[in-house]
Parts: structure tokens; C-alpha cells; sequence
């Protein structure tokens, strides 16, 4: 069945973008990653025009992290004052992101780094994810050979301001959690993404949180942070498709709830494990995109009317 | 200018004896949410006050529709450093957003190349470039990218030989609108030509609108974007908690 799109102004399968939002929804509730990173490339891919593609899904992003995050509340595994001090950085760097963006497009070159911002930090992410990973699922096979670590004081927990999160079952310094929120709020308005993708192993890495407390947690701060890139691209540029949205999110709730579902069944080792490969595969794809030799060297975009 | 005026005056003195009436089958489109594409049928006739001049050679029928123009900014891509940036960038000043032409014979064999930029007729005499940058060395190769990336997306598209032209008095053609189109004033033009030169033209206008829901969002977006902003966020919050309040049911 296809339909026009008011604001993309294109024509497409009502069904393939059903199909597209469940399988990203899926993968928002198992990793508590926003999917934006998947969905905003594929969009592109079905040929909805990117600008209409990254304010459309950061619409999307909030239907299927609200969605994922009830299921979360109900398992008690957000940890609220966690995702406060998340958000207030977040808002933050969105804030300074989007100035950021603007001087970019300015310059001609915004396509370029959005994609370099990608390859980087997906690689570097993945990469570190499935090193981990590995070792854990290693350490986990013979647990006798190695001893369970203890936890380790790092500079984390050198830094003032001091804050019990009762949830994480951490006693550790404001400042970190609010730098992380901040980072990730400049690359989701440069990247047009929810930023899940980064928070997660910095929430897991850095802070030391447990691995269940971070998906929530995570959704959290990316609900408010997408809801905000949403009213900025509505007001600033109208570039938010109402009825992509709509469909988009229609698979995309259904989809988050049964991620919700078989991410608990999975174990932490190999949920983390899946998602590297996931963020590898994707980070590949671009890099080669940006070494080969293009099909078509040239590229339109309208100029204003 | 004023030259090619006079001389425009001058060849259509004497080929006034055939004239072009034209019709399409409807002079609206209307985008409406399941709004696949559109075919318009294009038909005419050659209204003549005495019979067919026989030496100026046989008569041809060009049809072109065309979409508003835009001005677009085309960029080419270079390997720097191992990957593609994007270097040189030309405004594009005039380009239709939908251009497509149906003839009775291959173009070049039908109209000469001044007659086709007298009247804009091909793709060539379409997109064109007012002033281009200094520093770009082939700005006609930037040119020929909007007209070949727009071909592939089926936004131009060029028929010869597909005009039906029964016994040099009647003449139909069907013209396929795509799904991708845009709002705006598309024009349809109907060209008789006779020994390579135009003798009688002929315009219709087609209105292509957004109707219905298709309307009303796209007007909220643009007139009341805070307002739609906040539906938008409404609609996604809502989404979330009832699939989520669904599959709780669904458990128990």
C-alpha cells in the first residue's frame, strides 16, 4: 500500500516503514539505544529527503523510548535521579549541538563530518564493546581461573560534589554523569540521533553502573533529549513528517516492547556482544561509503525556494 | 532580443494557417494520502482555414509538461585524503522540479536547435545556469547532473515517436505523472511543427494541490509549526503508553 508523505513529499510503502520502526523498536527495547543511528540511515535509503529523515525520527525516538521506559518503571530498573542529572546535561549540549550544526551547514560540509562523527564513534564504541564483551564471556567460562574483580576506585571517584544514587548502588561525583549527558547531547544534535548508542558503554564503562539500571536509565534522558530536537526542527526548519512519524512509531512501540521483553531473556555479556556487532556492521557500511567511488559524484539539494 | 522577436513575427506570418487547439483530461491534481502517481491525457486538433501546405515538410506534435521551477544547488564530489568530500558547489538557477516531453518523432529530427531555445523545449534549454561561480571549471557538467539524476528518479523523462497523430488533424498522447511530485503550477504545452520550426502553440494549465489531511498537515506545519511540534511529541507520548499498556494486558 503506498502513501504520500505530507512533508517529504514523496510516495512510499506504508508497510515497509511498519516493517523498518518494529525492527528498530525492537532493538530500542533490548539495548536501550534509541535506534536513530539505524533508522535515520535507512530513511535516507528509501529515499526520504535527510532533513526530513532526522527531524521525523527524533519524533519517532521518543514514541519508542516512552514506550520502553514504562516497561522499565515497572521493573524498577530506571534510576530516576540517574537520568535527572543525564537530562540537565543533555539539554545543555543539545543546545550548544545544534549552534554547532548551524556553523556546519554553513560550511557546506555538514554531510561529511555527520558521517565522520558516525564512523568514529561507532568504531571506536563497537569496538571497545566487543573486547569487553569477549573477555567477559571468557572470564564467565572458567570463572576459576580468573577472580571476580573487585570494584576498583578510578578518578571518577576523586571528583566533588558527591550525589548517592540509591538505584546504580553508586556514591559517586554529579560531574561525570552531567559531562556524559552533555557529550551526548552535542552528538545527538549533530548526529540527529538519540545518542543511546554512546551513553550506554560510557554509563557502563565510566560510571560503573549495573547493566540492567543503564537501558532505562538510558531511555529516560533520551525521551526528553528527542522531544527537544523534535520542537527545534518543528519550529526552526518544518521538517517533521506527521504521517511518517505516525508509522514509524506504530512499529516502533510494538517492536519496543518485545525488545523489552527478549532483552531480558538475554544475558548481559551476550546483549552487549549483539549490539557491538550491530554497531560495527553499521560503522563499516559507512566507512566504505565514504572510501568507494560514489555511483553518482554529484549530489542536489534544493536551495531554497 | 528585439531581434529574434521580429524574427519570431517574421516565420509565424505565414504559418498562421494551421493552429493548435489542445485539451487535457483534467487540469487538477489532487495529493491526497494514497496519491500514487497520475496520468494526464493530453489530446488535440489542427484547426486549418485551408487544406495542408504541402512543401513545408510533414507535420509533428511536441507535448511538454512542465513543473515550477526551483533553483538548486548541486554539489560534486573529489577524493581528498582517501575519502569523498564534497567540493565544488553551482546554483542551479532555473530547474523544473517535473519536465517531461512526448513527441511524434526523435526531437532533433522534428525542431531545430534554435527553435528549441526559442520555446525552451529540452532538458538541455530547462535547467539553466545564469551565472556560474569562476572557480568551477565545467559548470555544463553540473548542469547535465541535475538533469540526469532527476531522469533517474523518473522526475524527467523524454518520449519520442509516442504521440498518436491521425491523419494530420487529430493527435493524443498520455503523459504519466510519478508519485514523487510537488505542489505547484505545472504547465502544459502542445507545439506544431512543420520543416523543423514551430507553427502554433498552444497552453493549458495543471493545478497540482495537496488535499484533504495531506492539506491540513502540511499548512499546521508551516502556519502553526509550534503548535505541531507539540501534537507531533503528543501523538508519539500517547503511541508509546498505549503499546505499552497493550502488550501489560496482553501478559496477564
Amino acid at each position: 500500500m503506498q502513501i504520500y508523505l505530507p512533508i517529504a513529499e514523496v510516495s512510499v510503502n506504508a508497510f515497509l516503514l511498519l516493517g523498518l520502526g518494529g525492527l528498530v523498536g525492537i532493538l530500542s527495547g533490548m539495548f536501550g539505544v534509541g535506534g536513530g543511528f539505524l533508522m535515520t540511515p535507512l530513511l535516507f535509503f528509501i529515499g526520504i529527503p535527510p532533513a526530513v529523515a532526522v527531524a521525523t525520527e527524533a519524533n519517532q525516538i521518543v514514541a519508542s523510548s516512552f514506550s520502553g521506559v514504562l516497561a522499565h518503571f515497572r521493573r524498577k530498573t530506571v534510576d530516576i535521579k540517574m537520568g535527572l542529572v543525564l537530562l540537565a546535561g543533555g539539554l545543555v549540549g543539545s543546545a550548544i549541538g545544534v549552534q554547532v550544526f548551524k556553523i556546519l551547514r554553513e560550511m557546506g560540509q555538514v554531510e561529511l563530518l555527520v558521517t565522520l562523527c558516525y564512523v568514529i564513534f561507532l568504531g571506536v564504541v563497537g569496538g571497545l564493546m566487543f573486547i569487553e564483551s569477549l573477555n567477559a564471556i571468557r572470564r564467565s567460562k572458567n570463572p576459576a581461573t580468573a577472580p571476580k574483580p573487585r570494584k576498583h576506585h578510578n578518578w571518577v571517584h576523586g571528583l566533588p560534589f558527591k550525589m548517592r544514587f540509591r538505584q546504580s548502588q553508586l556514591y559517586i561525583s554529579a560531574i561525570p554523569p552531567f559531562i556524559i549527558g552533555m557529550a551526548v547531547g552535542v552528538l545527538a544534535a549533530i548526529m540527529g540521533v538519540g545518542g543511546g548508542f554512546i551513553m550506554v558503554p560510557a554509563m557502563i564503562y565510566i560510571l560503573g553502573m549495573p547493566t540492567k539500571v543503564v537501558v532505562g536509565t538510558s531511555l529516560f534522558q533520551i525521551i526528553f533529549v528527542t522531544a527537544f530536537t523534535t520542537m527545534m526542527h518543528a519550529v526552526q526548519n518544518q521538517t517533521v513528517d506527521a504521517v511518517l512519524a505516525v508509522l514509524l512509531l506504530l512499529g516502533g512501540v510494538v517492536g519496543a516492547q518485545i525488545g523489552a521483553r527478549l532483552g531480558v531473556r538475554l544475558k548481559a555479556e551476550q546483549l552487549r556482544i549483539l549490539l557491538a556487532i550491530l554497531v560495527l556492521a553499521v560503522c563499516g557500511k559507512l566507512a566504505f561509503d565514504l572510501i568507494a567511488t560514489p555511483s553518482e559524484l554529484y549530489s542536489l539539494g534544493t536551495g531554497g525556494h | 532580443m528585439i531581434r529574434a522577436l521580429l524574427i519570431s513575427l517574421l516565420l509565424a506570418g505565414p504559418a498562421l494557417a494551421e493552429d493548435v487547439v489542445g485539451a487535457l483530461s483534467q487540469n487538477s491534481v489532487s495529493i491526497t494520502a494514497n496519491f500514487n502517481g497520475s496520468e494526464i491525457w493530453v489530446f488535440g486538433a489542427v484547426k486549418r482555414e485551408e487544406p495542408a501546405p504541402q512543401s513545408a515538410g510533414p507535420l509533428h506534435v511536441i507535448v511538454t509538461i512542465r513543473g515550477p521551477d526551483e533553483r538548486v544547488t548541486v554539489r560534486k564530489k573529489e577524493r581528498t585524503l582517501g575519502i569523498w568530500v564534497n567540493r565544488d558547489a553551482v546554483e542551479v538557477d532555473v530547474a523544473p522540479s517535473f519536465y517531461a516531453i512526448t513527441t511524434t518523432a526523435p526531437l532533433e529530427e522534428i525542431i531545430s536547435a534554435t527553435e528549441r531555445l526559442r520555446h525552451r523545449i529540452g532538458f538541455d534549454q530547462a535547467v539553466r545556469l545564469v551565472g556560474a561561480p569562476v572557480e568551477v571549471a565545467s559548470p555544463r557538467d553540473f548542469t547535465a547532473a541535475v538533469t540526469r539524476i532527476r531522469q533517474d528518479n523518473g522526475l524527467y523523462v523524454q518520449k519520442d515517436g509516442i504521440v498518436d497523430l491521425t491523419q494530420d488533424t487529430l493527435f493524443t498522447t498520455r503523459v504519466a505523472l510519478p508519485a514523487n511530485l510537488v505542489e505547484g503550477s505545472y504547465r502544459a504545452r502542445m507545439f506544431l511543427t512543420r520543416g523543423r520550426k514551430v507553427i502554433s502553440v498552444s497552453e493549458e494549465a495543471i493545478e497540482v494541490r495537496k488535499e484533504g489531511l495531506e492539506r491540513l498537515i502540511y499548512t499546521t506545519a508551516h502556519e502553526r509549526p509550534f503548535l505541531y511540534g507539540i501534537i507531533s511529541l503528543a501523538v508519539a507520548l500517547f503511541a508509546g503508553w498505549a503499546a505499552s499498556e497493550a502488550f501489560r494486558l496482553l501478559r496477564r
